[in-house]
């Protein structure tokens, strides 16, 4: 097991939701995003300086500042 | 809560989506141009409505805002559930859905479906971006995804028109058949059993108000709107009852909200499963990311934004410029037939100065808006704007905002008006309403005339440092002056002061949870021509109809408070004596008359209610080194600031028709003088005047905006106090520590 935040999820690598924090409104709407345990979430890119950085899955590409994607616990898969 | 039903036998049918999804491309191709809109009473969300007539079925189609789900947070998010549920006054009872989802996306939005079959209202699915999903999947069952949700699934492209008629034909179909669909439910046994008890002390407490879905919400949206609605006619003790059955779930592995997500989803994948064949967890690489590492590049991505926004204020102001100029012609025109036809009274005053006056201060504004809006629904088709959201949202960070307030801000350089109507590109109210308040601090085209005329005339005109410029400039040299330090500082006044008002405004009258910026990157694509006339239309229609009204009166207004009270019987007599002389036999008399004419028109201004509000201020202005005619001359700029050089024209009885440039203006400031024959004006006084100007909520076209956007007074009335009260406090300190160095 390879447990990591996905903002620290290097660039180009993909992970496997494990689980996403909170229940809070910020939570609810990445949940609703599709943003759930067991995706897969691919980083593919960032605004200039790293933040906020895009994300993929589901078929659609997605930008999160590090607050919201700290929340999210991913597995990394190859 | 009552529903009234609609009066005639029209159709109330919704249009929902996710964003992106080329929702308002179908509402546009489907309703035409015969929409009205206005809003939903006490929210900040706008109300469309399209009413169109197919298959011999008259049919209000409603125009809902883009989202991602139905789980309302906020009075705003309510309104859609509310339109749903048929809980709209204005509306009534809704007859049917349109769901339009993106074909190439259809997992996600599928979790909305869920939610409108969740509420049992008789529905269609539109399949957009069709064309896409068949260039990456040949393969695609629809026939088993209809069987499968138990509603019409019509395939579409919106951007070139296709599968509209069979939407048509396919909703005149449901309407007639008016089927009683039963609700889809995707929770498991203890959330029923959970919904069941809360139903039953629902109906002990005698509030037995609420459909299903609206239950539904109670248990899964803590302290959201429902919840909020509910505790009102329950008491709080409700709360309690809820977060005991909230408890419950958790024990039985239902936590609450998570649960949602996950069932809602699940429904998804068994909706999916097999209609196409997929190769990958994620989308493959496409173009649109080879275009993101260019334009979202570190360097270059800046640089590509930057340019862009450079051209497009640079557009909008030369652009717009010679179209105002018409707009001014043509005023002068009307003022001209008008003045042919009335003699001097003070009924062409109120033509000519009101009436005239008040239609081109609305027009005035027409251009920057059409030019505006079209480089920013360029931008949005494209999709760009998502990725100049995401590229500013660091900076944006320190107004405590997010990337999507960057552009309605910038766009406030050129002037508040449109900027304030492109803060709907921020989806959060908070942020949006914020965003709105401090858009008018940016320093618009309308204060230069200000900046220009007082530093020209105080500022000494030293040069700091030059720039050696071989070819370009005379000399060799660019000479950069202290002038022009001053005119630029000026311009960033209000940004810089923006930043701790927005932090403060964010801290107190709009605290709360911070909203998410969880923003969807769309694919490129090209800008659809119909799309962005459009919404170009849209935008120009709204301001002219729904704000230009209250520009109008408040010219009236202040028109009749720079008339009255005074007796204009001898300005009258020696305008209609100007008007029988010939120029060049009368010449002398002319002259005479003329300087008459400008000395009545001083009188009359310092003796007009705005006059008499001038000399009432003095004493309240004198701490920021001004006299009388100095506060005439900002009292009179409330309502627009550029009056302020015309105004200051007729005070010192040069006439109205003085520009920035103006030499007789220039002298008049420098020979100014109070009683004890000290002179008026120096540096401290010109820069406390400006900063006056660069802070003070002069433009009441600009107020009258940020009513109808916000819906509301409060926020209007919240501006004008705020600025007024900052820029009297700045030009204080301006001119305090300012006669510390002078003295």
């Amino acid at each position: 097991m390879n447990l990591l935040k996905l903002n620290q999820l290097a660039k180009g690598k993909r992970g496997r939701i494990s689980r996403v924090d909170g229940d809070d409104g910020i939570s609810i709407r990445l949940m609703e995003m599709g943003l759930i345990a067991g995706e897969v979430v691919e980083y593919v890119g960032s605004a200039p300086f790293g933040q906020p950085a895009t994300y993929l899955t589901r078929g659609f590409r997605l930008a999160l500042r590090p607050e919201e994607s700290s929340r999210i616990e991913v597995e990394l898969v190859n | 809560m009552t529903t009234t039903p609609p009066a005639t036998r029209t159709s109330q049918v919704a249009l929902i989506g996710n964003p992106n999804t080329g929702k308002s491309t179908l509402f546009n191709i489907l309703a035409g141009m015969n929409t009205r809109t206005g809003n939903y009473p006490g929210v900040t969300v706008e109300k469309k409505i399209g009413r169109v007539t197919w298959e011999g079925q008259q049919i209000d189609l409603i125009d809902l805002p883009g989202t991602y789900s139905l789980s309302p947070r906020t009075p705003d998010e309510m309104v859609s559930v509310d339109v749903l549920m048929g809980h709209a006054p204005s509306i009534g009872e809704i007859d049917a859905v349109i769901c339009i989802a993106d074909a190439t996306n259809l997992e996600r939005n599928l979790y909305l479906v869920s939610q409108i079959l969740d509420m049992g209202i008789p529905a269609i699915l539109v399949l957009n971006m069709w064309d896409s999903l068949k260039k990456r999947s040949e393969e695609f069952n629809l026939a088993e995804l209809q069987s499968r949700l138990g509603i019409p699934v019509i395939p579409a492209v919106a951007r070139k028109g296709t599968g509209t008629k069979e939407i048509k034909q396919a909703l005149a179909e449901l309407l007639k058949a008016k089927p009683k669909p039963k609700r889809l439910n995707v929770f498991p046994a203890p959330f029923n059993e959970a919904m069941e008890k809360v139903r039953q002390r629902l109906t002990e407490s005698g509030v037995d108000i609420f459909e299903d879905y609206e239950v539904e919400r109670l248990i899964l949206d803590k302290d959201g709107s429902v919840e909020k609605r509910c505790l009102k006619k329950t008491g709080p003790e409700f709360a309690q009852f809820l977060t005991g059955i909230r408890e419950n779930l958790k024990e039985q592995n239902c936590t609450v909200p998570r649960i949602e997500s996950e069932c809602r989803y699940q429904w998804a994948k068994s909706i999916m499963a097999g209609l196409f064949v997929v190769d990958e967890d994620v989308k493959p690489r496409s173009a649109s990311d080879h275009i993101d590492r260019v334009l979202t590049h570190n360097i270059l991505g800046l640089v590509v934004f930057f340019a862009l926004m450079f051209l497009i204020i640079q557009t909008i102001i030369t652009w717009a410029e010679p179209v105002m100029g018409w707009c001014e012609y043509g005023q002068e025109t009307a003022a001209g037939w008008v003045e042919a036809g009335i003699g001097p009274g003070p009924l062409r005053s109120l033509l000519v100065d009101g009436v005239i006056a008040g239609v081109g201060g609305v027009l005035i504004f027409l251009p920057q808006i059409v030019f505006l809006f079209l480089f920013i629904s360029i931008m949005e088709d494209t999709g760009y704007m998502a990725r100049a959201a995401l590229m500013m949202d660091r900076f944006m960070r320190l107004f405590g905002l997010s990337g999507k307030s960057f552009l309605p801000l910038m766009s406030s350089f050129a002037c508040a008006i449109p900027g304030i109507m492109a803060a709907r590109v921020v989806e959060n109210q908070r942020d949006r309403i914020v965003t709105m308040l401090i858009a008018p601090l940016m320093s618009c085209t309308a204060r230069f005339p200000v900046y220009w005329l007082l530093t020209m005339t105080f500022v000494p005109s030293v040069v700091l440092f030059q720039i050696p410029m071989p070819v370009l400039a005379e000399g060799g040299y660019w000479d950069f002056t202290l002038p022009a330090l001053v005119i630029f500082l000026m311009h960033l006044v209000g940004a810089v002061v923006a930043i701790p008002v927005a932090f403060l405004l964010k801290k107190t009258a709009f605290k709360g949870e911070a909203p998410p910026f969880v923003m969807e990157l769309p694919d490129y694509k090209w800008p659809s021509i119909r799309n962005v006339s459009f919404r170009v239309y849209d935008r120009a229609k709204a301001f002219v109809v729904r704000a230009g009204t209250l520009i109008f009166a408040a010219t009236l207004v202040i028109w009749a408070a720079g008339y009255f009270p005074g007796d204009h019987t001898e300005q009258h007599a020696i305008e209609t004596e100007l008007e029988t002389l010939d120029e060049e036999a009368d010449a002398d008399r002319i002259a005479t008359l003329e300087a008459r004419n400008k000395h009545l028109s001083a009188t009359l201004i310092e003796t007009s209610f705005l006059g008499q509000a001038g000399h009432v201020i003095e004493p309240v202005v004198k701490p920021l080194g001004w006299d009388w005619k100095i506060g005439v001359g900002v009292v009179a700029s409330f309502p627009a600031r550029e009056v302020i050089i015309a105004t200051m024209g007729t005070i010192y009885s040069l006439g109205g028709e003085v520009d920035e440039e103006d030499d007789g203006l220039r002298d008049a400031l420098h020979e100014s003088k109070w009683p004890d024959g000290t002179k008026v004006f120096n540096v401290p006084v010109a820069l406390s005047i400006m900063v006056f100007f660069a802070l003070c909520a002069q433009c009441v076209s600009t107020l009258m905006v940020i009513r109808r956007e916000t819906n509301s007074w409060k926020w209007a009335a919240f501006s004008f106090s705020y600025m007024t009260i900052l820029a009297y406090i700045a030009a204080f300190v301006v001119y305090q520590v300012g006669m510390l160095f002078v003295a």
